[in-house]
Parts: C-alpha cells; structure tokens; sequence
C-alpha cells in the first residue's frame, strides 16, 4: 500500500508536466523493449509455459502452423508444413513439410526434426505436455503416433477424430516448437533430449535467436542468419526487465526504450500527452473471475451466487482502478475466441441482488472469505467485492496471500470464493472450456486439480460430456453454435462469475509500427515491426 | 589434552562459531522454508500441471523424506558445492549467485564509501560545533535519510537527475551499446572496464551507478553522521579533551588528533553494520533501478517458494555478516592494543 503510494505520488509529479519530449535514440534496426520478464523458467518449448517464456519462443522457433500477427482473425496458417490432409476416420493428419526453412545452426528442417520435437514434449512430460497428451499421444505409443515416413511427411495418429481446428490450434501453442534435432541431441545428458540445454539455449528456424538471457535481467535476440522468411527490419532485439511501471515511462520518454509493456493507468494517462509517444491497446486472453466453492452449503445456493453476481460492479470497477486494462466480459471464453460469447447478463443491481438473496435458502448471507493474492489490481476487486457484497448483507472477510498460497487452497478445494485469473493455454476453445465447465468426477479422489471446476467442487457430468463433444465436431460453424449454448448455460448455472477481460495498453515511440503483443491468442511477433 | 598455542586456539574458535553460525543459519532458513505455507512442488509446475506430475515432483524434489533427512541431504550436497538449481531461473544456484553478487557488492560499496566520506566529517563537524546551523543541517540531513522511503527517493531521484536534467543513466548496470563489451574478471563492471582499459564502458557504468549509489550513501550517510556526531559529543565532553585544549593544541589536533582517534573503534562497527545492511538490504533501491542484485534475487526467490536459491543467497548473506565481523575484530585489534 505504502508503495502503491508512493509510486502514485511521484506519477503524479511526472503528470505535472516534467516529461520532455521524446528523442528516438535507439537505432533504426534495433528494438528495445522493457518488459517484466522474471516469470522466464526455460526456453525449451517442451517445457515453457510462462508470458514471458511464450514471447521469446514465439520468435525462435517455427511450428508447422502458426498465426500471422498482421491477421490474427485468419487463424492458423501454413508455416513449417505447407499443407496437411485429414483420413476419412478423421484420426490421421499427414503434414507435408514446406521447403527452405533452415535452422539457425545451418540444419535443414525436415519431418524427423518436427517427429523429434513432438515426441520429445510427450517424452518428458513437462508441465505444458498435456496440450499434446490430449490427443491420445503417450510416451508408450508415441513411436507409432508420431511418425516422419520421409524427410517431407509427418503423420499424426489421434485417439478420436478431433476437430482439425482443435488439433491445428494446439500445435500453434509453444509446445510445438519444432526444435533443431542434431543440435539438440547433441547436447543430451543422461537421456534428457537437451532438455536442459535448452533450457538456456535454442535451435530453432524462427526469424531469431536467443544469444544472451541474464535471468531477471535481459534477454538479447539476434536474427537468425539463415530464417526461411522475409528478413525483419529489426535485426537486435533486447528486452530488459524492469519491474516499475514509472520507471518504464520514464525509459520510454527519455528514448532509452522503444516499448514499454507494463504502465500503469496512471502512466499510461500521462504518456498521452507526450510527443513522439503512442499507446497501443490490445485484447489479450487472461480473464479475471471469482468463483465459489460448492462444498460450501450457502455458496451452492443458486439464488446465493446469482445475488452475488448481480451484487459485483462491474462497470463501476473497469470505470475507475481498472480503467483501460480491462473490460467487462462475462464468459469463459475471450472474445477473439471462436464461439465467444458476448452477452452480458449481469449488471450491479442492489435491489435485484437483495431479492435474488431473499429468495434462496440464506437470506441474511452469513460469513464469507474471499481468497485473493496480493498484487493490487486483486486486492482493488477483492475490496470492491467486499464493498458491494457487503451492501446486500453479506458479511465479507478477505484471505490475502502469496500467489502460492492462495493456489494452494484453491488446489485443496479449502476456499470459500476465490478471486483469481485464467490465461489461455492454446489458441482453441477447449483451453477454457475443458477447465470451466469440465467435471465429470466430483470426488475428493479424482483431484483434478487442474479443473476449476474440481476445484471449486462444481460435479457437472452432463456439462462435461458437453464439452468434450465439442472437441470432435469438425463443422466449425456447429462447433461455434455448442461453445455458445454452452457459455450461456455456464453464465446462469455456474459458480463462476467470470468479469473482466485484459486490455493490454503498451507505450511505445510513435514510429513503432505494427507492434502485436499476440491478442488472445499467441504472443509476440517482433519480425514484422518497423520504426 | 594437548596444548595450542594461543593464535591456533583462537583461529580454531573463529572457524567452529562460523561454522555453527552458518549452520544454524542454513537450519532455521531451511525449516522456516519448509513450514511456509507455500507448496513447494507448484513454484516448479505451475498451476496447470496434472497430479501425476505433481506426485512426480513431489518425489523428485525429495519431500516425500523426513524434514531432517532432507535437510541431511541438503547440508551434505552444500558441503560437496553443490547448491542445487534454480526453479526461478533454471540455472545452477552458484551460477546466479556469482551473477547477481557483483553487482550487490559493487553497489552497496560505494554506497558505503560515499556514505563514509560524507558522513564522518558531517558528523565530526556537527558534534564540534554544536547548535549551529551546520549541525542542524547534519541533523536535518540525518532525518530525512531515516524518515524517506527509500522507493519514493529513487524515484524522484530518477525522475530528476535522469528524466529531467538527463546527467546520469537510466536503469540497469549498463547501456545496450556497451554491453558484452568487457568480458568479466571481478563481475564488478567499473573494476572490469578499468582493469580491461575500457574507459568509454567505464565511464557508462559509472553514469548508471552513480545514482543508485548515492541513494544508498545517503541511508549509509544519514545513520553514520549520526552516530559520529553522538560518539565524537561523548568524547568531546571528557576530561582528557579539555587538558589537551588546556595544555594548547590546536582545535584540529584536538579534534582529530584525540577525540576522533578514540572513536575509531565505535565507527568501525557502525560502517560495518552499514555496509552488511547495503550487501543485503537494498532490495527496493535495486527493484527501482532494475539493478540485478543480490537483494532482490533473494526477495524474488522467497516470493516464488525457490528454497535453493534463498537458501544459497541465505549463506552468501550469514558469510557475508561473519566476514565483516571477523575483519572488524582485526581492526579492533589494529587500533586498540588492549584487545591484542
């Protein structure tokens, strides 16, 4: 609190009119991003699965299809394969490779090295693996499922006839990375694949290279001398991680920065009025929700959730603290999302609230504890639940704590409400769905943990059946019309109240051109930048 | 039993309270890590991860044994240097550290030093003439270094001396164009690009720690004036101070020659607190000027449940505290000859 204080005091000194004008300092082929960049774990696309991880693989390493960033809206595109035909069962996808792309080690990127990497993120069974294991891959029978017949041909093998889209959009997901094999292997140790020389290292064919990554410090990115595309305007990429929003604006003003990707309000509403700066808002995937434990007597009341989401002020929050970084959005997929759903249903209603809560089994609500970390735009919501909860009776205590913490009751089903967000895992509608409304086993002994729908003890068999089938209808149009149904009924029967979604705002010089943080769908793309 | 002579005695007394010092360190940190109510298993997988890799992990990270085996396990791998990996970072402990604790050591140093040069003549001066405007400043000076967050003087500082009259550098250690210039001897930037005779890198690392140095001077300076001012009244007010002003000596030889001689030992254990709580303690001075620093590395690792790298960073810290409390013994020992 006290330095949220601070920090606003000396915001507004800067708003009081000490920014100078912007001198673009930085060279004309190099871009400079400052970034809070300490979530990097690794870069070995078997294994990242963090923002800032994402944003380095995205420009390593080549999938066999991925998305333009000039038109996100056109979904996957050809890229290491440049075409791909489905069998009549629907459980076999032949890719054929394209020609010209080579790795940045000089390798030639063939369907052995696609096989490799493929059957590498099932071998090791990192924590992302599962975006691939759900196609029925396995380490025991990735031999036969995964399978390079020639240098050019790649067969995959599915356990059921998916939706090719939902196939084709997890293969955009870090995880299929297609990494150098030869490169790789020739830096195994005790059978690990390279895993953990990639784990500071990469081999890919993407338009760069990682050359030198100081954790918590820099990540410096060359071109890669032999990428198969056009080449980028920018042949250097340094992102620096600097945790301060004012220190990034100040960066950004001075010219020392071409991006600034983590500004508060605050100074985003100060670099508005500075020359030579723009900002850039950008839709990305996270959503924010809070969600009730249905072990919980009172909160499985369904009369007690509608008041509590009829009692949550939405505009009133995304109006005031969250201005611009989030708007209001209250279904589980984002929008972007194919079958995202639009409508809106609740709005702050004290009255309506009272009633719905009159109606249900706990007309004076009773205690409740709402589970929340500390990092400020959490708290600024829990305080506001607290506020608006409390208006129609209900007696609102909040738990904070570390983000582990918090997790870690959230994974024990040990909470009451619990405020938190949800990104994306892979570009399909089912990274949310087969969280949200996928449940089919309620028991203690399941521990589903990775359901949050188990974790807030929510059984819904039918739902799940639901969902799943919507995983292997190839109409897309019949896929979008199920995923809508589906929200619908999620947005009145669940004890989710999901609630806003993130506007990336990103400061950058005005000569930054097409500068795409990755929608809500991928991440960012720095080969098609100019300045 | 057998005899030893004095010096063996001693330097074997020194070795074991180290030792046991670090030791019980290492235990309390180890246990307070394990207790935390913080799962260890998801800092490494992350919120996604399935039970099987749970279990998995679990297994891997040894905390299916007994908390005392595990902390067995962990003493026997230190002593064998080896520290373990990173969760946070993916690198070896000691990798990170010998990254990261340069850059602390050059900062917090001439921190001190600026802290020393300023603060000892400050509070000389203010205890000589006491009452006066200049001991007022010194006191004024004093408290606004005690009583300003030291996040809200960076970013001013910043904002001024960097947004505004653009004398020194931004945040960071060094500039792009200068980075991967000087290859490493020391880890320490300044020292390296001297030693290296890279004076234009010498020169934009100087520009970039200069201000985060003097914000930790001016902490170091605020609480060392003070308690100069303090020590040099006591003297001052003694006997021996007025037969020597009796007896004729000039104001300097008084004052330094005899009032500030026998302050020497008290000084050294103020700047040696100083400069431990700069080696340690600077973790917002080094959040706001992205300096990668030892501080910050550990506070980062405690909030992301990284046991190996606190633990690791816990040793550096506790060797640090004992060394600079061995070397403030010798000087002791150099300076007055009744500890000999």
């Amino acid at each position: 609190m006290k330095r949220s204080f601070v920090a606003a005091v000396v915001t507004a000194m800067l708003a009081a009119g000490a920014a100078a004008p912007v001198a673009a300092e930085t060279p004309p082929n190099m871009l400079v991003i400052a970034n809070r960049i300490d979530d990097i774990k690794t870069f070995d696309p078997a294994e990242s699965f963090e923002f800032a991880g994402a944003d380095v693989s995205r420009n390593v390493y080549n999938k066999l299809v991925n998305f333009d960033p000039l038109d996100l809206d056109a979904g996957y595109q050809p890229d290491l394969a440049e075409s791909w035909d489905i069998s009549e069962d629907g459980k076999t996808i032949t890719f054929t490779m394209a020609d010209g792309h080579v790795f940045a080690s000089g390798n030639p990127v063939t369907a052995k090295d696609a096989e490799f990497s493929l059957r590498r993120a099932v071998l090791l069974n990192k924590t992302p693996s599962f975006i691939l294991t759900q196609f029925g891959f396995t380490a025991e029978n990735v031999e036969q499922t995964i399978v390079a017949t020639d240098d050019k041909t790649l067969v995959l093998t599915l356990d059921k006839p998916y939706a090719v889209s939902f196939v084709l959009n997890c293969l955009t997901a870090t995880i299929g990375g297609i990494v150098d094999m030869q490169t790789a292997m020739a830096n195994e140790v005790d059978g690990d694949m390279g895993n953990g020389w990639l784990r500071t290292n990469t081999a890919g064919s993407g338009p760069y290279k990682v050359v030198d990554w100081k954790p918590n410090e820099s990540v410096l990115m060359d071109l890669n001398p032999n990428y198969g595309g056009e080449k980028p305007a920018m042949e250097r990429v340094i992102v620096q991680h600097i945790q301060e929003s004012a220190t990034q604006r100040l960066q950004l003003e001075r010219g020392d920065i071409d991006v600034a990707r983590n500004l508060s309000p605050e100074d985003v509403a100060g670099l508005e009025k500075v020359d030579g700066v723009k900002i850039v808002d950008e839709l990305r995937g996270r959503l924010m929700y809070f969600s009730a434990n249905q072990k919980n007597e009172m909160l499985s009341d369904p009369k007690v959730l509608e008041a509590l989401k009829l009692a949550t002020d939405y505009e009133g929050m995304s109006g005031s603290f969250l201005k611009g970084q989030y708007t209001v959005h209250q279904a589980f997929l984002p929008l972007t999302f194919l079958g995202a759903l639009e409508n809106k249903p609740y709005t702050y209603d004290v009255e309506a609230a009272k009633a719905a809560l009159a109606e249900s089994g706990f007309p004076e609500c009773g205690p409740i504890k709402i589970s929340v970390r500390d990092a400020q735009e959490r708290l600024d919501i829990a305080q506001s639940l607290q506020n608006t909860w409390g208006m129609i009776g209900c007696d609102v205590e909040l738990i904070v704590g570390t983000g582990a913490q918090t997790l870690d009751r959230y994974r024990a089903r040990e909470h009451d409400i619990y405020l938190g967000a949800w990104g994306p895992d892979y570009p399909d509608p089912n990274t949310n769905a087969g969280t949200f409304a996928v449940n089919p086993d309620n028991s203690d002994a399941a521990g589903a943990t990775g359901l949050l729908a188990w974790r807030n003890a929510w059984g819904i068999p039918e739902m799940s059946e639901q969902t799943l089938a919507a995983v292997v209808e190839n109409d897309t149009d019949k896929r979008r019309e199920m995923y809508l149904a589906l929200q619908a009924e999620h947005q009145k029967v669940s004890p989710f109240g999901v609630m806003f979604q993130q506007i990336e705002q990103n400061g950058m010089g005005a000569s930054v051109e097409n500068f795409v943080a990755g929608g809500a769908t991928t991440a960012v793309s720095y080969w098609v930048i100019t300045k | 039993m057998p005899s030893f002579p004095p010096w063996l005695r001693k330097t074997l007394a020194t070795v074991a309270t180290v030792a046991a010092t670090i030791l019980g360190l290492l235990f309390v940190t180890f246990m307070i890590g394990r207790v935390m109510p913080i799962d260890p298993v998801l800092a490494v997988i992350g919120e996604r991860a399935t039970q099987e890799q749970y279990n998995q992990t679990y297994i891997d990270l040894g905390l299916d044994q007994p908390l005392l085996v595990q902390f067995g396990i962990y003493v026997n791998d230190v002593l064998h240097g080896d520290f373990g990996k990173s969760i946070r970072t993916g690198q070896e402990v000691t990798t990170d550290i010998a990254r990261v604790f340069p850059a602390t050591l050059e900062l917090a140093t001439l921190g001190t030093i600026i802290g020393i040069v300023l603060g000892v003549p400050l509070g000389v001066v203010a205890a000589v003439r006491r009452g006066s405007w200049i001991d007022q400043l010194a006191r004024f000076v004093g408290l606004i270094g005690y009583s300003m967050p030291i996040f809200w003087l960076g970013l001013v500082g910043l904002l001024v001396f960097y947004g505004i009259l653009g004398w020194v550098a931004g945040p960071g250690r060094l500039g792009i164009f200068y980075q991967g210039i000087v290859e490493p001897i020391t880890g320490m930037l300044l020292i390296d690009s001297a030693l290296r005779g890279e004076w234009t890198v010498f020169k934009d690392a100087f520009s970039h720690i200069i201000l985060p140095a003097s914000l930790l001077g001016y902490y170091s300076l605020a609480y060392i004036s003070r308690m100069t001012r303090s020590f040099m009244l006591e003297q001052l007010g003694t006997e021996y101070v007025t037969t020597a002003r009796v007896k004729g000596l000039s104001e300097w030889q008084v004052v330094w020659g005899h009032a500030f001689r026998n302050i020497r030992i008290q000084l050294i254990t103020v700047i040696a607190l100083a400069y431990a709580n700069l080696l340690e303690g600077s973790v917002l001075t080094e959040i706001i000027f992205a300096w990668p620093g030892l501080g910050s590395y550990i506070t980062t690792s405690l909030l992301a449940n990284d046991m190996n790298s606190v633990l690791g960073g816990t040793i550096v810290i506790g060797t640090i505290f004992v060394g600079i409390n061995i070397f403030s013994d010798l000087l002791y020992r150099f300076f007055d000859p009744r500890s000999k």
